[in-house]
Formats: structure tokens, C-alpha cells, sequence
């Protein structure tokens, strides 16, 4: 069939109308940062110097591209703390698949056979994933009641047959880990390390150092923290940063400079291998790096402090109207649930109704720990108007569920589909286009 | 099973048989001779909401007591369920991998999971029974 022109064009310009990101909208979605992506990030990656590269070019072509790894490197080292960084990993979970596979690198090396990881009950489900990955068994370690690890429950399950733990700091509640000092001092005077999953690094840029925290091997989400394009729209990259005692097992090669040369080091036989085709997704790297360098250390502060102040400020307004768990100050993100919300009307119903009003709804049901859990993190690029805007919303769901729960139990409204059947979807999940 | 979180929906419940032992982590177990029949309770269900998949442990696996068995993925989330007692298994129910949703609809009858050689009769002392069990789940929605 012949199609014109014009008829090819509206079909996909209506399509692409149909997606939501942050350049369209509000998208407070917990644990994911999703900030706002600078479009002169773009435009750094899309330099031909760049973009054109082939892998295999000889390196006195490729100066420029290595130094900019090489200095990236050394940003990402200063900013947490620790000797060096692989920048290899391609997104978070394949960052913590290598962090583990550091950890065990480690002691094979100690001639230790550690066949247990802790993992707290807050944790993101990839790490009990890596966790499993890597061979160990993952042991849950419970929260306490104001949010933090439990230290006695961390004494009674750390021993000499434990490798370390995996740790998020703030946690999946958005709250800054109060014992984290004791907990590393438990893990270490075990022998065993502590893994940071540095998926909510966003609010401690600047402000504090994970190694100063006591952490050994962490990784850090480029398109989160650092603001490149990611949730399907991807790719990410999660290089994975050590103290100096674990540099040795690093992925290899590692960007080293000789004199004003730039060339890749392969040596090492400690090393745990290559993680990844080639030297990770450089694409990514320059934009994080442009970012990095276009608002320089204060400005990483200062995106820290905002993340939080925004955080703070949304749940200051929400908190009269809705159930707050853990009531304390939070970090970048906070946790509210539909507990006491009228007529049955539950998270996954909120989520919904908020599209009606032009929002991404947050991460809803996680932490498991939290019935009914909401998750909100606005980020540091949202204006005080719009955080207005999205309480506003909140608020009147509530309103709209004392006196038309039917509105908001059957939204969306103004979507190009109503509620879906996930359930169906999943069961029968139909992935093939069919004439 | 794992993070067992009710949804806060308000759905009738169904009364825990008092023929079989409960566990902490809302499976029950029914005892036949040495071998004993594996499900989830019908609290777990709802708050596990709709199972779209069931990965079954395998015929001749060795379980070791509350150590992971097979999962159980829903809508939500993807929970491990855990073997109430150690031992064999000897028969899966299959019939769940087409039709998941037994699990949800009759957890104490055709939603069971698999059956366990009992290796030893004595962990079954440290199971609930029927009665406790409704303590502890009263208990646990109070939280």
C-alpha cells in the first residue's frame, strides 16, 4: 500500500504525542531521579569528535576521548571518595553485579569461602538479584521502627561467614541511614565489606563522601545522578568506584596517564575481567561528564540541598492529608501510604487519577515494608509552582475520594486508554504485531 | 513467603482449615503419611494480588527448611515462597503454569504447590496451627 508523505508524518508525530518524560511533565517517580536532562549534554555527546569514534582507533587518535574518561574518573573519585572508578558497568544493576563480583574477587583472594551477603528489608530488589548472581546467599536484615538498619538484628546475622552488605544510604524511604557508621563498623570488624548501592546518591553530592561513611565498593547511576536520559530511554552507565585495597580486582583497562599521554592500561591479574564490550557506553560519560563540568562543585552541592528542600517541602504540604510511616525529615524522596484513605480507595487508584491531572504518578507498593507505599521524589529542577501544582492534586484526589470515590476507583478519564488489565498483560502477554 | 504486605483491600476472607500447620511466612502445609502438600494461605494471595507466574520448584529438589523454594510473581512484585519443612519433592502442581490464578482463587485446594517428602517429622512441631494462625494474621494487620 502507497502512504503519503504528510499521512506517515501525523501518524508518528500523534504517536510520539502520546509518550510522557520530564520534557513534557511533573514525573516524581521515587527511587528513579528523574530530573531534568540539559540539552547542551546532548549536544556535547552528538560532537563529531565524538560520536563518530570507532572502539578499535588507534589511541594517539582518541586523546581527547580518553581524557575526558580519565577525567571523569577522577571527578567521580573526588566526589565519593575513592581511589578509583571502573567506568565499564552499563546501568545500576550490572554496576552492582560488578561491585559483588569485586567482593568476591576479595576474598577468594584471602583464601575466605564467605557464602552469605546481608541485604536490608528496604533494599531495591537488584541487589538481592546480584547478590544471587554472584553465588552468596542473600540474608535480610530488618529496619527499625524510625527507619534505620537494626543494629541488633545486623549483630545477630553478621559473622565470619558473611562477605559484607549491601547498602542504599539515604534508604528506599528516603531517609539518611542513622547508624550507617555503626553498621559498617559491625561489617568491617567482621572482615566483611560494605557495598553501596548508590542509587539515591542525589542527595548527598557534595554534602557528605560514601567512603567517609565507610563504604568499600559502591556504584553510581551516570543517568541518574548525573543527569542523562534514561527509563526507556536509556542507555544508562553505573561505573562502580573502590577504596584502595580493592582497586586491584577493578574491570580492566582503566584509563592511565603517562607525561600528557592518554593510553588504556590492561595489566593486573587480579582483576576480575572485562564486564563489558569495549570501555561502557561513552555516549553517557559525555554527558555526565559536560554536566559535571558546566555546574561544577557548588553547583553538585547545591543540587543536593535543593533534591532535599523540594523533598521537604512537597511532604510539608502533603503531610495533613496524608499517612506518613516514618515521620521524619527526609532526604531527596519520602514514602506516604493511602492508610486511612476513604472508601477503600488504594494507591494504585491515586497513581491513576493523578494522570487525569497531568502527572507521571510516583513509584507505588515500594518499599515493601510500607503498606500501600507511595514513593515521591521531585528532584532538585522542579519549580516551587510546580510542586504547588502536584499537592494541589494530591489534596483534591483525596477530597474527590470522600465524596466521588467512583471517579477516582475508574481513572484515568483523559488517557488514550483507560485502566489497563496488567493482569491479562502479564498472563497473556501479546508481543507480536499481527496484520 | 516474603514481604507479605495485605493491599488494605477489603475482600472476604476465607477461614484457615484447621487440617493443616501454618508458617510465619503465610504457607500452609498439609501432612498425608510422610509427604506434605505445600500452598500459600489465602491471606499471602491478596497480598501477593494476582500470581501471573509460577516458577515450580523441580522434581527430586532437596529443600531445606524457610529456605526459598520456588516464586510466585504477581502484578506488584515477585515474592520467593519458602518450604515449610525439608525434604524431597515429589510432585509439582502443574497445572499452575498455565492457569496461575488457581493460586488466588483456591489457595487451600487446587492452588497447592508441591508436595515434600518429610525428612523430618519433628520440624512439623514448630508450625501454627489453624488457630494460631488466625492470632497471627490479626496480629499482622493491626501492624
Amino acid at each position: 500500500m502507497n502512504l503519503s508523505e504528510p499521512l506517515v508524518i501525523r501518524h508518528f508525530t500523534g504517536l510520539s504525542r502520546l509518550n510522557f518524560g520530564v520534557d513534557n511533565g511533573f514525573y516524581p517517580l521515587g527511587s528513579c531521579t528523574m530530573k531534568y536532562n540539559p540539552k547542551v549534554c546532548e549536544e556535547m555527546a552528538r560532537l563529531e569528535g565524538f560520536s563518530l569514534l570507532h572502539p578499535l582507533q588507534p589511541l594517539q587518535s582518541v586523546q581527547g576521548a580518553l581524557r575526558l574518561m580519565y577525567e571523569l574518573e577522577k571527578m567521580l573519585c573526588e566526589i565519593c571518595g575513592f581511589a578509583r572508578f571502573s567506568l565499564q558497568p552499563a546501568a545500576g544493576a550490572h554496576g552492582e553485579l560488578t561491585g559483588m563480583m569485586i567482593v568476591q574477587a576479595y576474598f577468594k583472594k584471602k583464601g575466605e569461602s564467605r557464602t552469605k551477603v546481608l541485604v536490608p528489608d528496604l533494599a531495591h530488589g537488584t541487589n538481592p538479584a546480584s547478590v544471587s548472581m554472584c553465588g552468596f546467599e542473600a540474608v535480610e536484615v530488618k529496619s527499625d521502627s524510625s527507619g534505620n538498619t537494626d543494629l541488633e538484628d545486623l549483630r545477630a546475622k553478621m559473622d565470619e561467614n558473611v562477605a559484607g552488605i549491601m547498602i542504599t544510604n539515604p534508604n528506599t524511604l528516603g531517609l539518611f541511614d542513622q547508624n550507617i557508621a555503626d553498621v559498617c563498623r559491625i561489617v568491617h570488624e567482621k572482615g566483611g565489606l560494605v557495598y553501596g548501592d548508590g542509587a539515591n546518591m542525589n542527595a548527598l553530592l557534595g554534602i557528605c563522601k560514601p567512603k567517609d561513611l565507610g563504604i568499600d565498593v559502591m556504584h553510581l547511576n551516570l543517568h541518574k545522578t548525573f543527569s542523562t536520559p534514561h527509563g526507556g530511554g536509556g542507555p544508562g552507565s553505573g561505573p562502580v568506584g573502590v577504596v584502595e585495597k580493592l582497586v586491584q580486582f577493578l574491570p580492566l583497562p582503566l584509563v592511565e596517564k603517562n607525561g600528557d599521554k592518554y593510553a588504556f592500561e590492561f595489566g593486573g591479574e587480579n582483576s576480575i575481567g572485562k564486564m563489558r564490550s569495549f570501555y561502557g557506553n561513552f555516549g553517557v560519560m559525555v554527558k555526565a561528564f559536560t554536566y559535571l563540568r558546566a555546574i561544577g562543585s557548588d553547583g553538585l552541592k547545591q543540587v543536593a540541598e535543593n533534591a532535599v528542600l523540594n523533598a521537604n517541602y512537597l511532604l510539608s504540604r502533603l503531610r495533613k492529608h496524608y499517612h506518613l510511616p516514618f515521620d521524619r525529615v527526609c532526604m531527596h524522596e519520602f514514602v506516604l501510604s493511602d492508610k486511612g484513605f476513604p472508601n477503600n480507595v488504594t494507591t494504585n487508584d491515586i497513581a491513576k487519577r493523578l494522570l487525569d491531572y497531568g502527572f507521571h504518578p510516583p513509584m507505588v507498593y515500594f518499599p515493601l515494608i510500607v503498606k500501600g507505599a507511595i514513593m515521591i521524589e521531585p528532584t532538585e529542577t522542579e519549580s516551587k509552582e510546580t510542586l504547588d501544582r502536584f499537592a494541589d492534586a494530591m489534596v483534591k484526589i483525596k477530597e474527590e475520594a470522600a465524596e466521588n470515590p467512583e471517579l477516582v476507583k475508574t481513572s484515568p478519564h483523559s488517557m488514550p486508554v483507560r485502566r489497563l488489565d496488567a493482569v491479562k498483560a502479564a498472563r497473556q502477554p501479546d508481543l507480536r504485531w499481527k496484520e | 513467603m516474603q514481604n507479605c504486605r495485605s493491599t488494605g483491600e477489603v475482600t472476604e476472607s476465607m477461614a484457615n482449615p484447621d487440617d493443616r500447620k501454618y508458617t510465619k511466612q503465610h504457607e500452609w502445609c498439609k501432612v498425608e503419611g510422610n509427604t506434605v502438600t505445600v500452598g500459600v494461605t489465602d491471606y499471602a494471595q491478596k497480598a501477593l494480588t494476582d500470581i501471573v507466574f509460577v516458577e515450580l520448584p523441580k522434581l527430586g529438589t532437596k529443600v531445606e527448611r524457610e529456605k526459598p523454594m520456588c516464586v510466585l510473581e504477581s502484578v506488584k512484585n515477585v515474592s520467593d515462597i519458602f518450604a515449610p519443612v525439608s525434604g524431597e519433592v515429589v510432585e509439582v502442581n502443574t497445572e499452575l503454569l498455565s492457569t496461575p490464578e488457581l493460586v488466588n482463587k483456591e489457595p487451600f485446594g487446587r492452588g497447592w504447590i508441591a508436595k515434600i517428602k518429610l525428612a523430618d517429622e519433628k520440624e512439623l512441631h514448630a508450625l501454627m496451627d489453624s488457630k494460631q494462625y488466625d492470632a497471627f494474621v490479626e496480629e499482622e494487620e493491626r501492624k
